[in-house]
C-alpha cells in the first residue's frame, strides 16, 4: 500500500527527516512513537503534502502512484485520510456541509456519483455512532466551539465518513481522557479491515492498548531506528528512550 | 418562502424577454457637459410635468454650490463632469451572434456563476429568437401586481402616471442638498425604479429590477423610490450576480425607502460592476446614496448587500428611525480584491422610542485592496430605549491589502444601549490545508470558509440570490491566495 524509501525533508532549511524507510501492507496497523522533535509529525505532514515540508530526496509511492507528485487534494481523493493533531475550526461551514462537500470531491474524482441527500444522511447518522457525536456537534460549524475531546472524537468521524485507504491518526490520543480515548479507540477499531490501514503516531503505550498495532517503529532524528511488534511499545513505556539513544550512539 | 412569483420569476430569467419589447428609443444623445439647457432637455425627453423640472433645475443649482466630499478612504482622480453626456437613448449593445464572439473571460466567469446559457446570451446581447413566450409570463407577472394595486414601474414612468405619489415622497428621505453626488442625481436622473405598495399588502414576490420592463440597461444615474403604505410588505432585489460591463465610469444612484406605520421593506443588492483590469486601470466609480425613513411606528427596513464590483465603492445604506419601535437593519459583505477600493457601511438614526437597529459587516480584503467600514450609529435625545448592536468583521486575505474600520458613535439619550464587536484575521493557511486534506480544492476551500465567514449576511438574502451571492463571492477570490 505505502512504500517510503529513503525520505529526507527539510522544513525553513531545518533538515527533519533523515533517510526514512517504512512499508506498510494492506490491513496494517503501524504504531510510530518516539522522542519529541525526532519527525513524526513531519512525516504525517509529508504524507499529507503539507507545502512547508520539502522533500529533498527519496521516495514514496502509495498504491503504485508517485505520493509526492500528487496535489494534497488529490492525496486525499487517493485515500489518505489525516487526524490532524490540532483540527482546524471553520466557523460558519458546517460540519454536515463540509464533509458533503469532502465526500463529494472524493467520489467525484473515483469517478462515482454525488451523493443522495438522503444516503448521505443516512451515513451521517450511521458514522457519528460510532464515536458517539451528539447529533447537534455534526451540525455545528466545523470544530467551532468543541472541546479538545469532541474535536477528536470529529476527526474520526469524518475519517469513518470518508473511508480512507490509509489513516494517519497524529497524536490523536493527546488531550483525551480514559472515556474519550475509549471511544476515539473504538470508532477506530471498527473502521479496521483487510483492506484498510493505519499509521498511528502517539507518545504513549496506553492508546496502543486499545488500538493494537501490528507494528512498533522508533522515530528518532528522523530515521526509523528501531521496530518490533506490540511488546517494542510496552519496553519503551518502561525504560523510556535513553536506552535507544544509547543503542544509536554505540553504533 | 415559496411564492407563486418566484416560478414566474424563474421562468423569467431562463428566458430572454429584453429584446420582446418596444421602448422608445431615442436615438439622440445630448452632447457632453451639464448645464440648464441640458436639465430641460432631460426632462422634456422624459415628457415630464412641469414641477419636475422645477425640481431638477433647483437641485442643479444646488450642486453648483457643493464641492465632493473627500472625507471617504478612498483615492481617484476627479470625474470631469463637463465631459459626461448627462442624456443618451438606453444603449444598444453590439450585437453578438453566438457567445461564441463573447470575451472569453465573461464567458469562464459567467459558467462559473452557474449563469444558463440563454441568460449569458441575454446578458451579453446575443441575439434570440423566442420572445413571445416571454412577452406573457412578463405580463401576468405585472398582472399580478396590478391587481393587488401594486404600483413597480419606472420612475420616469412614475413621473408622468402617478404624479401626486411621486411628487410627495421624492427627495423627502435624501434631500436635493443632502450631498454632491446626491445633488447631481436628483438634476439628471433618467432611469431608475418606482414602487408602490398599498396598505396591508403583502407583495406576493420578490420584485427586481431585473424583471422590470421598458428599461434598456441599467442608468447611470438611477433613481429609485419605494413606498410602503401601512401595514405592508416588500422584498425588493437590485442589481444581479453576472458581471456587468458599463462603459460609464461614474454611477451615482439614489434610492429612497419609506416604510410606513407597520410597514416591511427589504431590500437586497448584489453589486458586481465592472471593477478594472488587475493592474487597477478603469473600473467604474460607484457613488451611491440609499437611505430608509420608517416613517410610521413598528416600521421596519433592512439593507442587505453584497458588494464586489466596482473600482470605488462609496455607499452608506442608512436608516432613519423616526417611528417608535422602528427598526433598521444593515447586513454587508463587500470583497474588494485587486485594486479596488470600497468604503461602506451605514448610518443609523434612532429617533423614535424603542428603535433598534442591527448592523452586521463582514469585509474581505484581498489582492492590493482598500476595504473600510464606515458606520455611523445616531441616538437621538428622543429616542429613550434605542438599541443598537454593531459587529464589523474584516477578513484578510493577503498581506498586501487593507481593511479599516471607522465606527461612529454618538448618543445623547442616557437610556440608549449601544454595542459595538469587531474582529480582523486572516484566512488561514491551516484552514485551508485542512480542505485540501479532505479531498476539497484550493477553489472550492476558499469558497467554504469566505461563504462560512459571510454567512450571517448571506442568509439574510433572499434563497436564489443567496446561491449566487456564494458563487459570486467565490469567484471573486479567485487566485487570491496562496
Amino acid at each position: 500500500m505505502l512504500t517510503i524509501k529513503n525520505l529526507y525533508s527539510t522544513i525553513d532549511s531545518k533538515q527533519i527527516l533523515r533517510g526514512l524507510n517504512l512499508e506498510v501492507k494492506p490491513g496494517e496497523v503501524h504504531a510510530i512513537m518516539g522522542p519529541n522533535g525526532s519527525g513524526k509529525s513531519t512525516l504525517a505532514s509529508v504524507l499529507a503534502g503539507r507545502e512547508e515540508y520539502e522533500v529533498t530526496d527519496g521516495e514514496i509511492a502509495f498504491n503504485g502512484k508517485n505520493l509526492l507528485e500528487l496535489a494534497p487534494e488529490d492525496r486525499a481523493r487517493e485515500g489518505i485520510f489525516l487526524a490532524f493533531q490540532y483540527p482546524v475550526e471553520i466557523p460558519g461551514v458546517s460540519n454536515i456541509n463540509f464533509l458533503k462537500a469532502a465526500l463529494n470531491e472524493i467520489r467525484n474524482y473515483q469517478g462515482k456519483e454525488q451523493i443522495s441527500a438522503k444516503d448521505f444522511l443516512k451515513l451521517v447518522n450511521e458514522k457519528s455512532k460510532l464515536v458517539e457525536l451528539d447529533g447537534q456537534l455534526t451540525n455545528r460549524s466545523v470544530n467551532e466551539g468543541f472541546s479538545g475531546g469532541e474535536k477528536k472524537r470529529n476527526e474520526i468521524f469524518q475519517m469513518a465518513m470518508l473511508e480512507p485507504k490509509l489513516a494517519i491518526l497524529d497524536e490523536t490520543d493527546s488531550g483525551l481522557d480514559i472515556d474519550a480515548l475509549r471511544i476515539v479507540a473504538n470508532g477506530v477499531n471498527a473502521m479496521r479491515s483487510p483492506e484498510r490501514s493505519f499509521i498511528v503516531i502517539t507518545h504513549y503505550q496506553r492508546l496502543l492498548d486499545y488500538i493494537v498495532p501490528d507494528f512498533v517503529h522508533v522515530l528518532y532524528k528522523g530515521r526509523i531506528v528501531k521496530s518490533g511488534s506490540k511488546e517494542l511499545a510496552l519496553d519503551l513505556e518502561a525504560k523510556g528512550y535513553d536506552w535507544i539513544k544509547e543503542e544509536e550512539v554505540t553504533q | 418562502m415559496a411564492y407563486e412569483g418566484d416560478k414566474i420569476l424563474d421562468s423569467v430569467t431562463q428566458k430572454e424577454y429584453e429584446f420582446g419589447f418596444t421602448t422608445n428609443i431615442e436615438s439622440d444623445k445630448a452632447p457632453a457637459g451639464l448645464n440648464e439647457d441640458i436639465i430641460r432637455l432631460i426632462s422634456e425627453k422624459k415628457r415630464e410635468p412641469s414641477w419636475m423640472l422645477e425640481w431638477r433645475l433647483e437641485a442643479f443649482a444646488n450642486w453648483k454650490k457643493m464641492t465632493e466630499p473627500s472625507w471617504a478612504h478612498v483615492h481617484y482622480p476627479q470625474p470631469d463632469f463637463q465631459s459626461i453626456s448627462y442624456y443618451s437613448a438606453p444603449k444598444s449593445r453590439p450585437k453578438l451572434n453566438s457567445l461564441d464572439e463573447l470575451d472569453p473571460e465573461m464567458r469562464k466567469t459567467m459558467n462559473k456563476l452557474g449563469i444558463s446559457l440563454e441568460e449569458q446570451k441575454r446578458l451579453s446581447g446575443v441575439a434570440v429568437d423566442f420572445v413571445m413566450d416571454s412577452v406573457s409570463v412578463a405580463t401576468s407577472f405585472k398582472g399580478k401586481l396590478a391587481e393587488l394595486g401594486i404600483i413597480f414601474c419606472s420612475i420616469s414612468e412614475a413621473i408622468r402616471e402617478h404624479p401626486e405619489l411621486v411628487r410627495k415622497y421624492i427627495g423627502t428621505v435624501v434631500p436635493r442638498t443632502d450631498n454632491f453626488y446626491a445633488a447631481l442625481n436628483s438634476s439628471v436622473f433618467t432611469d431608475g425604479s418606482f414602487c408602490y405598495i398599498p396598505k396591508g399588502v403583502r407583495c406576493p414576490m420578490e420584485l427586481s429590477t431585473y424583471f422590470r420592463i421598458n428599461e434598456g440597461g441599467t442608468g447611470q444615474f438611477e433613481r429609485t423610490l419605494l413606498i410602503a403604505d401601512e401595514g405592508s410588505y416588500v422584498s425588493y432585489l437590485e442589481g444581479c450576480t453576472a458581471p456587468m460591463r458599463d462603459e460609464n465610469q461614474l454611477h451615482a444612484a439614489v434610492v429612497e425607502l419609506i416604510a410606513h406605520k407597520d410597514a416591511e421593506i427589504k431590500y437586497s443588492t448584489v453589486q458586481n460592476w465592472y471593477p478594472g483590469n488587475d493592474e487597477g486601470v478603469g473600473g467604474v466609480f460607484n457613488f451611491v446614496t440609499k437611505r430608509g425613513l420608517c416613517e410610521g411606528d413598528r416600521s421596519k427596513i433592512s439593507w442587505t448587500q453584497v458588494e464586489t464590483g466596482s473600482a470605488i465603492t462609496w455607499k452608506y445604506p442608512s436608516c432613519i428611525l423616526k417611528g417608535d419601535s422602528s427598526v433598521g437593519e444593515f447586513y454587508s459583505v463587500a470583497v474588494t480584491n485587486k485594486f479596488q477600493q470600497a468604503d461602506t457601511g451605514t448610518k443609523m438614526t434612532h429617533i423614535g422610542k424603542n428603535t433598534k437597529s442591527t448592523i452586521i459587516s463582514k469585509g474581505i480584503s484581498a489582492g492590493k485592496s482598500q476595504n473600510s467600514y464606515r458606520g455611523l450609529v445616531h441616538i437621538n435625545k428622543s429616542a429613550s430605549h434605542a438599541r443598537n448592536f454593531s459587529q464589523c468583521d474584516s477578513l484578510l486575505m493577503t498581506d498586501t491589502c487593507g481593511a479599516h474600520t471607522f465606527p461612529y458613535i454618538e448618543v445623547n439619550n442616557k437610556t440608549a444601549c449601544v454595542e459595538h464587536e469587531a474582529t480582523t484575521s486572516k484566512i488561514g493557511e491551516d484552514q485551508i490545508f485542512y480542505c485540501l486534506q479532505r479531498g476539497i480544492d484550493m477553489e472550492k476551500a476558499i469558497s467554504l470558509i469566505v461563504n462560512g465567514y459571510a454567512k450571517e449576511v448571506l442568509n439574510k438574502l433572499p434563497m436564489e440570490f443567496a446561491v449566487e451571492a456564494q458563487k459570486l463571492l467565490a469567484v471573486s477570490l479567485e487566485g487570491s491566495v496562496g
